[in-house]
């Protein structure tokens, strides 16, 4: 500092600061007042979204029921050695009666059943029932042990499985949630998965990537020709065209949806119009809607214009002059579509097909009303998980999976198009 | 894209081909919106086009679907409903965006892409995720089922949007002109108000049209944050088309539609207005 201070031709300010302190101090101003202008909608987001969905999610391991109803039982079960073939030792029946008849006066009990119903059928009605015996039992009048009290209840309780269930699922955090998410079940004997006939979120998990790789399929098939007109007319014409491809982006998802009932139901106009020029019969009429095909039929149309828009962008890039280059070295037209064009427009179809893959695999309300039971896909479960089965643990381990699958696609989407680059209309 | 003279016969058939192709997609995308407007002047409670309608008998339309939605205190409610929920929650999402989006376009500003990544999550993230983080954090806090409630998860939703349109405007602000302000002596807020905001403006008002849209369009997080109180007219379409699917539905898409049409209007109106502007800052 001391050097550059003798140096005579220093640059300074009027006040006499050395002119790269000041640069400096504007700098960090300027970067203090930046940061300030995002702070309010960055504390925005955090509070009223990620953490909610943060917590939301840190449901599918969290576990802590067992641990805070039966706080004694689940730390004596920790010792008790479940490899032996024998029931755990009085101390821990003792913990068990006391402390479910707490949880049995505060209706607490029962939740700790369904919980561990998840794992396996008929501990709900277990601890029910065990939980009503347990409000009769006075303490006092206790006759030989508490282990006695137990398995006279239920002899349930004598079966060394639910014990060893009992004491796995003591811990705070479990995986359970997940092995279910994925059709498996966590036993004594290791990670068992269902028979593939039985398997429902595998099936439901591969029925939704299904349908969104032949949606954003069907969307590249029918978008490119029309990104390609629009990019290759006049100005004054394309903006024309344009507007029809705006129309649907711009139009209410319910709107679209319930345009597309009234087309295609049984009693619809496409079937009405069958019908009325004879090529289907009256009671022949085809089943479109409230299942698959329905399902695909009306995402294809709503996701249509995410695709369109990404690839004229694109398009509109390509200097016409590339084309008419390749015709005059003599190339067919369809080679030099293909060697010249197409592969020019690949960052298109790739920035759409992300863009609409991503949408279509969260679609909730499109599945929900046209979907039927084989065109529903995964967000309709974890809507029913969390609204009417309240497995709420399953629904955010399914919503995990699905929210990880999004992210791996959305950083995917940045590496080709960059979020920064990202526009609308 | 004319076809030249010298084409040859198997040009000017794919050529037809192709246009014939682009018709019937552009059919596609447009025919399932017209087709509602004849429909909710049907005057049986059919989705479909009666005999009546098709030989243009004045017996087979009428306006009582219309009538249906003007006089029903649930629709009006929706209508109500919606406004108010839309208007609140664009005007919070367009404050905190457009300052966000100030403060991002700075070219002296730390870790961008990692915070654009977080303000543009809530349109990432599927809708079905984030309604149930809200409606568990939502009822946690008592605001579940709440105006307040609903108003904070849409402007939540719709912030990235206004982020996002800002920013583009942002992009092409050349940033002589504020220092040509500052070098004349005007002040920095004074730069803000005289230069800055009438050359974003344009940008901020479709960031707010994008944040309006998204939360009157909006469903799935309404289903779970809201009750019966904050019915929306989609969540009124929502249930009406699970329930009692009745052409009521079609006369308000055709309500909706015609509103996006005039939407759609005000914005290539103003994208206009902006390619002007900056037309003139780059002159």
């Amino acid at each position: 500092m001391s050097e550059t201070n003798a140096s005579p031709e220093l640059l300074k300010t009027p006040d006499g600061t050395p002119l790269k302190v000041a640069l400096s101090r504007t700098l960090r101003y300027r970067k203090r007042t930046a940061l300030l202008l995002v702070a309010p909608l960055f504390l925005f987001v955090m509070v009223t979204f990620l953490f909610p969905i943060f917590d939301m999610l840190s449901r599918s391991v969290d576990n802590k029921i067992m641990h805070e109803i039966f706080p004694q039982t689940t730390a004596l079960l920790g010792e008790w050695d479940d490899s032996t073939g024998k029931l755990p030792d009085e101390a821990v029946f003792k913990a068990l009666v006391l402390e479910g008849q707490v949880a049995a006066k505060e209706k607490t009990i029962n939740k700790v059943g369904k919980r561990l119903n998840y794992e396996t059928s008929g501990m709900s009605s277990l601890f029910r029932k065990t939980g009503r015996k347990l409000l009769r039992f006075d303490p006092e009048k206790l006759e030989t042990n508490y282990t006695d009290v137990i398995l006279g209840i239920d002899k349930k309780w004598k079966d060394i499985e639910n014990w060893r269930l009992i004491k796995r699922e003591s811990a705070k955090y479990t995986a359970a949630y997940y092995y279910a998410a994925l059709d498996a079940q966590m036993t004594s004997a290791g990670l068992e998965f269902k028979d593939e006939n039985k398997q429902i979120y595998m099936t439901l998990f591969g029925r939704t990537l299904y349908m969104s790789s032949l949606i954003t399929f069907l969307t590249i098939l029918l978008g490119y020709p029309i990104a390609f007109l629009l990019a290759s007319l006049k100005t004054r014409t394309s903006n024309l065209l344009m507007i029809m491809v705006l129309l649907p982006f711009w139009t209410s998802l319910l709107v679209r949806t319930s345009a597309w009932i009234a087309l295609l139901q049984k009693e619809g106009v496409i079937n009405d119009f069958l019908v009325g020029i004879g090529l289907i019969g009256d009671d022949s009429r085809l089943q479109m809607i409230h299942n698959q095909t329905g399902t695909i039929i009306s995402m294809t149309h709503i996701l249509l214009p995410f695709m369109i828009l990404p690839l004229f962008s694109v398009m509109k890039t390509i200097p016409p002059s590339y084309m008419r280059a390749a015709r005059s070295m003599g190339a067919t037209p369809f080679t030099a579509f293909r060697r010249i064009y197409f592969p020019n427009t690949i960052a298109g179809i790739g920035a759409g097909g992300i863009l609409v893959f991503i949408l279509s695999i969260g679609f909730y309300i499109t599945p929900a009303l046209v979907g039927g039971t084989d065109g529903t896909m995964i967000s309709n479960f974890i809507a029913y998980h969390i609204s009417e089965s309240l497995n709420w643990g399953l629904a955010a381990a399914l919503g995990t999976i699905l929210l990880l699958l999004v992210l791996a696609l959305y950083i995917l989407y940045d590496k080709i198009v960059g979020i920064d680059n990202m526009k609308f209309g | 894209m004319a076809l030249p003279l010298h084409a040859e016969m198997s040009e000017r058939i794919w050529y037809y081909c192709f246009r014939i192709i682009c018709g019937m997609i552009f059919v596609f995308l447009i025919f399932p919106i017209l087709v509602m407007f004849p429909l909710s002047f049907n005057a049986e409670p059919y989705f479909t086009f009666t005999p009546e309608m098709l030989s243009l008998d004045p017996a087979g339309y009428s306006t009582q679907w219309y009538e249906k939605f003007f006089t029903s205190s649930t629709w009006q409610a929706a209508v109500r409903n919606s406004l108010v929920i839309a208007f609140f929650s664009t005007l919070i999402s367009t404050f905190l965006g457009t300052l966000a989006a100030l403060g991002l376009s700075r070219p002296e500003f730390p870790y961008k892409t990692t915070i654009m990544g977080i303000l543009i999550s809530p349109m990432v993230v599927p809708l079905i995720i984030s309604a149930a983080g809200m409606f568990f954090f939502y009822s946690r806090i008592g605001l579940q089922g709440s105006y307040i409630g609903v108003i904070l998860a849409h402007a939540a939703l719709a912030t990235p949007f206004v982020v996002i349109t800002v920013t583009a405007t942002l992009v092409g602000f050349d940033h002589s002109l504020t220092r040509a302000a500052a070098s004349l002596g005007s002040p920095p807020t004074r730069t803000f108000f005289y230069i800055t905001v009438p050359l974003i403006t344009p940008g901020v008002i479709s960031g707010a049209l994008f944040a309006f849209i998204t939360s009157f369009d909006e469903v799935v997080v309404v289903l779970f944050v809201g009750s019966v109180n904050q019915r929306t007219i989609p969540w009124a379409m929502f249930s009406g088309i699970r329930e009692q699917i009745s052409p009521t539905i079609l006369a308000v898409a055709s309500i909706l539609v015609t509103f996006s049409i005039i939407l759609l209007t005000v914005l290539e109106m103003l994208r206009r207005r902006n390619e002007r502007l900056r037309g003139m800052s780059a002159a």
